[in-house]
Formats: structure tokens, sequence, C-alpha cells
């Protein structure tokens, strides 16, 4: 078996297509979340039908201090590990999420406790000197919308958080990737209006695992997304803030 | 949870609905709403069986829970298709008890249709092979049902077409095979005496069987078939280099213009398809999926039938007038002019307690009819007019164009179904466009 791969916020479906591209190759799977029920039925697949070894723990993104205690407790159960996926995000109501503390919830679950975990997996993996983390953020963080920026900002501070991480791992032979999805087909997505070009989960998971044996840093899913980007980012402020985005 | 409006249709095309969707990919989400919703697998049906003003989608819901790889159980939750439990099951020296034409269905459609094989004659319908469900009720409440537990309501579930609730989980025993390929043999028939011939006789007999029908062959070729035989092949009997399954890259990009299947090009076919395969007298080897799904290998084949899509046709008669009745239904529809592209012909055996499952001991008959006109429906209220007079039934997955009244008939116990209904779902929350159609409902007053 290969070295296991942890998957913060397992329940979502990008996280288990990518467990699933993980299990694929052989890797064991540990899954973090808070939901007892649905990490027992993923795991429980993922072992079925890959033949590897899936193990859960529960998570409370909100409780800072027991991350430690978490990260030490997954790693006694598998071993090494050979990597990281924060897969865990919260779009929630974005109109509502303008307001505090509504807000300060959206920041925690999207940046605050995402840093811990990856903190913790970024001190394990430095002194391992090798492997992976890959951090799913989000192209909302690449420029604030009136729409959206409680998740945007949070997801923007993710990215800048990552791109830290990156400079500081890349002496100690550890890759740092930032996903940005576009839109996805999960339950976040699901019958919201205004979708287009949306991606399955399973060519996100795909995709995600392909990206820890390429060279590219930040991996905008589908790849033309960075494109899309890039021309709204180039948008002058002064014209931007006028547009209803 | 979030609604999504769509589009839906059966495997037929038709009819064509938009009905507000839900997805949960939560096991505590798979829940009736305070709408009428009705659940769906993977739409394989033909008709409206998973249409409906509200459709609860169960593809998300598709983990599997527990394998037992000694004593051949599987536990697995109903949005988990027959194509993903063989990909694991096979390696290990498993195979489905009962399986339907193709492997895109859930194992939720499995059991709301209790689907039958070519096995039927031997094996039953899948019902027979479950060892438990967790079904969803109305209220809220999981409940295990079996043969054995909550009997009532589980002989409601099987057949009973999502009405009695979300079937949330389906465990099943197995059987053990030795290797991934069939032994078949084909046997030709001439016509229809000598495709009854075939099936009757003891020595040709194998675990499956079915025929294919020539529909449009008449009067003296009239039901000229092909019957398939066959068996899991014993892994010491292959020949020590076999070739592997057929790989599915096919597909139908495009609905196929109404003028395409005409009489002439179907007959054609068939002239071609029963000189091919009634060759085949010698036993040869087949992998299962060639087998067992030769059309899976053609993604969205029913574009075939064209924009305006198809009715498959499929009923059973009892033995006793069974050449009758399927010797009236195949001139019928020669006589109609409508090529039937497929259709299969097969010997069912007893009929479980389900009180709305199809198989009864008997022959069934299955035959495409492409939607292109009214007339379709009075064809089908003729072929409906035969299979009443020989005691026959259609069979509900399949179906789109039955009428309440003979739906009736052909379903003696459906008032012992209604009151179980009744009992479980009282304020009528599981309602498909099937079940208004066949009043299915819960009678309210
Ligand atoms: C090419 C082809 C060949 C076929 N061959 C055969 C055959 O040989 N024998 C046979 O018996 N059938 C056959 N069928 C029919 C098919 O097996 C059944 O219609 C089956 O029910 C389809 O499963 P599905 O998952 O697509 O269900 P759907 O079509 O989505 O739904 C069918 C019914 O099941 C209900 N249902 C689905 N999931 C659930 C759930 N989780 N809980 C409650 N209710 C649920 C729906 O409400 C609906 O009433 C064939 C179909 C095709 C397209
Ligand atoms: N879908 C898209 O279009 C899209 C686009 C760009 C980026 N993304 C990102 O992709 C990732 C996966 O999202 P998804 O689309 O699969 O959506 P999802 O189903 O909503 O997944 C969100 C995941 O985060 C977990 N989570 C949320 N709040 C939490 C909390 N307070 N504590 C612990 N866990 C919490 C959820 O756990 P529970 O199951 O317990 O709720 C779930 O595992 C997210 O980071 C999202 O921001 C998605």
């Amino acid at each position: 078996m290969a070295e296991a791969v942890m998957i913060v916020g397992a329940t979502s479906a990008i996280a288990r297509a990518t467990a699933a591209a993980f299990a694929a190759l052989g890797h064991d799977i540990y899954l973090a979340g808070r939901n007892a029920d649905e990490l027992t039925r993923i795991a429980a697949d993922l072992a079925i039908r890959y033949q590897v070894r899936a193990h859960w723990g529960i998570f409370v993104a909100e409780d800072l201090t027991s991350h430690a205690a978490f990260f030490n407790q997954a790693m006694a159960e598998m071993g090494e590990m050979r990597g990281v996926v924060l897969a865990m995000g919260m779009l929630g109501d974005q109109q509502a999420a303008r307001d505090f503390p509504l807000g300060a919830e959206v920041i925690m679950v999207n940046f605050t406790a995402a840093a811990s975990i990856l903190s913790h997996s970024a001190n394990y993996l430095e002194a391992r000197k090798q492997g992976f983390i890959i951090g799913i953020s989000s192209v909302a963080g690449d420029r604030g919308r009136q729409s959206n920026y409680p998740y945007g900002a949070a997801k923007a501070g993710l990215s800048a958080y990552l791109q830290g991480l990156r400079n500081r791992l890349s002496h100690s032979n550890v890759r740092v990737i930032t996903v940005k999805p576009g839109f996805v087909d999960t339950a976040m997505t699901y019958g919201m209006a205004g979708l287009f070009l949306v991606a399955s989960p399973q060519y996100m998971g795909e995709r995600i695992v392909r990206a820890v044996n390429k060279s590219a840093d930040v991996v905008y899913l589908p790849w033309f997304w960075r494109y899309i980007m890039l021309i709204i980012k180039t948008i002058p402020e002064a014209i931007f803030k006028k547009l209803k985005l | 949870m979030n609604k999504l409006n769509q589009p839906l249709s059966g495997w037929g095309r038709y009819p064509v609905q938009t009905c507000a969707t839900s997805r949960p990919e939560r096991y505590q989400d798979l829940q009736a709403s305070s709408t009428t919703q009705i659940a769906r697998g993977q739409g394989r049906s033909y008709g409206d069986a998973a249409l409906g003003e509200t459709v609860i989608l169960t593809e998300r819901v598709n983990r599997m829970l527990a394998f037992d790889s000694t004593a051949g159980t599987l536990r697995a939750e109903a949005g988990v298709t027959l194509a993903e439990v063989l990909e694991v099951i096979v390696p290990q020296g498993w195979f489905l008890p009962v399986t339907p034409g193709t492997r895109f269905v859930s194992l939720g459609g499995c059991v709301a249709a209790d689907v039958h094989g070519k096995n039927h004659h031997h094996d039953g319908a899948f019902s027979q092979h479950i060892i438990a469900l967790e079904l969803i009720l109305a209220d809220g409440a999981k409940v295990a049902c079996s043969a054995t537990e909550n009997a009532a309501l589980f002989w409601a579930t099987v057949g009973g077409m999502g009405l009695t609730g979300i079937i949330g989980e389906v465990s099943l025993r197995l059987i053990p095979i030795t290797s991934p390929y069939m032994q078949v043999r084909h046997y030709a028939a001439a016509n229809l005496t000598g495709v009854f011939a075939l099936f009757d006789n003891a020595a040709l007999d194998d675990a499956y069987s079915v025929a294919w029908i020539d529909s449009l062959a008449t009067g003296k070729s009239l039901g000229r078939s092909v019957l398939m035989t066959g068996h899991h092949a014993d892994a010491a009997d292959l020949p020590s280099v076999m070739r592997p399954a057929a790989k599915s890259t096919l597909s139908m990009p495009f609905d196929l213009p109404a003028f395409v299947l005409n009489p002439w090009t179907v007959k054609a076919f068939n002239q071609f398809y029963y000189s091919r395969e009634g060759h085949k007298t010698q036993p040869f080897f087949a992998h299962y999926s060639d087998y067992f799904y030769p059309l899976d290998g053609i993604a969205h084949w029913n574009r075939l039938y064209g924009k305006s899509g198809f009715v498959q046709y499929q009923c059973v008669i009892p033995t006793a007038g069974a050449f009758a009745a399927v010797t009236a239904l195949l001139e019928k529809l020669a006589a109609s002019r409508r090529p039937s592209f497929l259709a299969v012909l097969k010997k069912l055996g007893a009929q479980n307690q389900g009180l709305l499952s199809f198989p009864l001991a008997g022959y069934t008959l299955a035959l495409d009819i492409p939607m292109r006109d009214a007339g379709v429906l009075a064809l089908t209220r003729e072929l409906d007019a035969i299979v009443l007079a020989h005691g026959g039934r259609v069979y509900l997955a399949k179906d789109a164009l039955l009428t309440a009244q003979t739906f009736r008939i052909m379903y003696p116990r459906h008032a012992e179904w209604l009151r179980i209904k009744q009992a479980v779902d009282p304020d009528g929350r599981f309602a498909s466009s099937m079940s208004q159609r066949l009043d299915l409902g819960v009678q309210h007053g």
C-alpha cells in the first residue's frame, strides 16, 4: 500500500472523488469531517472499491486547540502520511454572511480553521522533507464581488496562506498546490441560478490527483478559468465597482 | 434542500416532463419532504415511473457499505449501480443473483421494479435474493424489511415502483462464479412453434435463456427466432487465451432521423442477425458483459428511435394461453408496420409474493415501438386487449400508456397493495406520474 493521504472536509463530493482517485492508486485514506455517519459510509465504500485502508476521525473545525491532537491521532492510526488535501469549505447564504457574526463563521471555516489544520500538516511534512499539501480554494478568491465577498475574502486569504506555505516548504521538498475550481456540480451549487461550464466532481478528483505529479503550483479547474479570471482581474477597479457581479 | 427544475424522461424518452429535482449527497438527506415526490435511480425504466412533481435523484447516495467476500453478501446504498457492484464482486468470484439486460441501473430501481433476468425460470426475481432493505417512510422512520421482517411492507415495496417509500439500503445474496465468462449456445427456430418447442425442451435448458425474435417475419415464419442459452463458465473449461470484453466506446451522438428505422431496414437487419446468430450452434465462450449487456456498449442507444422516443411494450402471458397470445401480438405488430428493432421472448418461472411484481409462470414478450404518431396508443390498446384476454399483464417498469382500469385487472392484488400504501403513506407523499395515471395513490375522503 502507498502511504496515506488525509482528506479534510471528506464529506464533500469533490473530496469523495479525490479520495477515490488517490485510493485507486493504492493510497490508504484518512477522512476528516464532522459527520460520523457519512464518514463511516464513505470509508466503507473506499475500502470495498479500492481495497485500501480507510479510516476517519471527527474534526471540529471551530475548535482550533483540538487540531494538533486530531492530527497526531490520525498519524498514529495511519503510520506515515504522504499528503493532505483540504476540501472543507462553506458557502452558506452569502447575503446573510454580509453581517456578523455569520460572516465570521464563513471566515472561520474557509480560512482560520483551514489555515490551522494546514499549519500542523506543514510542520509534519516539513520535518519529513517530502509529500504534498493540496488546498482547494476558489476562483471567488481572485476578486471580491458584491455577491459573495465574505466567502471570496476567506478564499483569498486561503490562497495567500497556501502561497506562503509553498514558499516556505519549497526548501523542504514539499509540494503545495492551490486548486481554484470554477463551478463544480456538488451540493454547494445544486439548483443555483447562473451556473455555467459546470465540472463534475469526478473530473475534479482526477485532475487534483494528477496535479501532484505535475509542476503547476496554482491549478485552475477546468483550465479555462485561469483565462476567465485573468480577464476579470484586469478590469479596472473604477469600472469593476460599478458592475453587478 | 436546493431544487433544480429540469426536463426528465425514462429510457424511452416518452413522456418528457419538467420536474423539480433534489439530489441528496448525504444519507440523512434521503428523506421525504412535505411535497409529493418519487425516488429515481438511473432512469432506465422506460416510461413515467420515475417522473413526478418532485423527483429525488438517488445517484449520489451510492456507497457500498459491506462486502463479505467469503459468504458472498453485499450491503450498499440504493443509488449504487449494478455496473459498480460488478466491478467489485466479479474479480473476487461473485456475481449478481439476478440482472436485467443493462447494468446501468441502480439497486433501488432493481428492488422497486422487482426485476427479472434470463434466469427467472430457475432463480426467480430480484426480491428473492434480498436479505433485507432499509426503507425510509413518509414520516421519516427508517424500517428494516425482508421476507421475514415486516414482510407485508417488503412484498409491497418490491415491485412497488417507489411508492411505499425511499429504498435507502439493500443487502443482497450473491452467487459464486469461477470466471467472468459465460458458456453460450444458440439455437435457431424457423417460427414461433419452433421456439416454444426449444423453450420446452428440458435437454436444452440452461441457467440462463432468452430468445431474440424477428418481429417483422410473417406467415409461416412468424416468430422466427434465435434462442440463446448460457451458464457461468467454469474457469477450468476456458481456453488459455480468452478474448477480453468488447470495449464500449460507441455512442449515439445524435437522434437518428425517423426514416432510418423503417420496415425495410429493420427487416434487412433482422435477416442478417438471424442468419449470423442462428448459426452459432456450437457452444462458445462470451464475456459476461457481452452476454448480459449487449446494448450497454452503445451509450445513448435510445436515440436510435429518434427525437419522439419509443415505448417498450412488455407483457407476460400465463403458459396455457401463451402461444396463442404471442401469435396474436406478433401478428398485430407486423400488421401495424411498425418496425420493432428489439423483440425478445423469454420463459418465466413461478410468481413470487410481490403484490405488484410482474413475473408469473408463462412467457414474456418485449417489443420496442417507436412513438411516431398517435396510432401507437391505439396499437397498444389492441395489444392490451390480447394480453387481458389471456390473463396476462404488462410490466410497469416499461409502461407509459396503460389505463388505470386495465392495470387493475392485470394486477389482481392491487387492492391489498393499496391498503399497505394507505397505512405507510397516509398523506400520499410518494407519487409519480405513473401512480397518478394508474390510480395508485392514497384515496382521500
Ligand atoms: C436496455 C434495458 C434492458 C432492460 N432489461 C430488463 C430486464 O431484462 N428485466 C427487467 O426486469 N427489467 C429490465 N429493464 C428495466 C430496468 O431494469 C428497470 O426499469 C429498473 O427499475 C431500472 O432501474 P433504475 O435505477 O434506472 O430506476 P429508475 O428508472 O430511475 O426508476 C424505476 C422505478 O424504481 C423506483 N426507484 C428507483 N430507485 C429507488 C429508490 N432508491 N427508492 C425507491 N424507489 C426507487 C422509481 O421510483 C421508479 O418507480 C431494462 C431496461 C433497459 C433500459
Ligand atoms: N462547488 C463549487 O462550485 C466550488 C467552487 C469553488 C470551490 N469549491 C470548494 O470546493 C470545496 C468542496 O466543496 P463542495 O462543492 O464539495 O461543497 P460541500 O459539499 O458543501 O462541501 C463542503 C465540505 O466542507 C465541510 N464543512 C463545511 N462547514 C464545516 C464546518 N463548520 N466544520 C467542518 N466541516 C465543514 C462539509 O462538511 P459537512 O458534510 O459535514 O457539511 C463538507 O465536507 C470547498 O472548499 C469549496 O469552497 C467548490
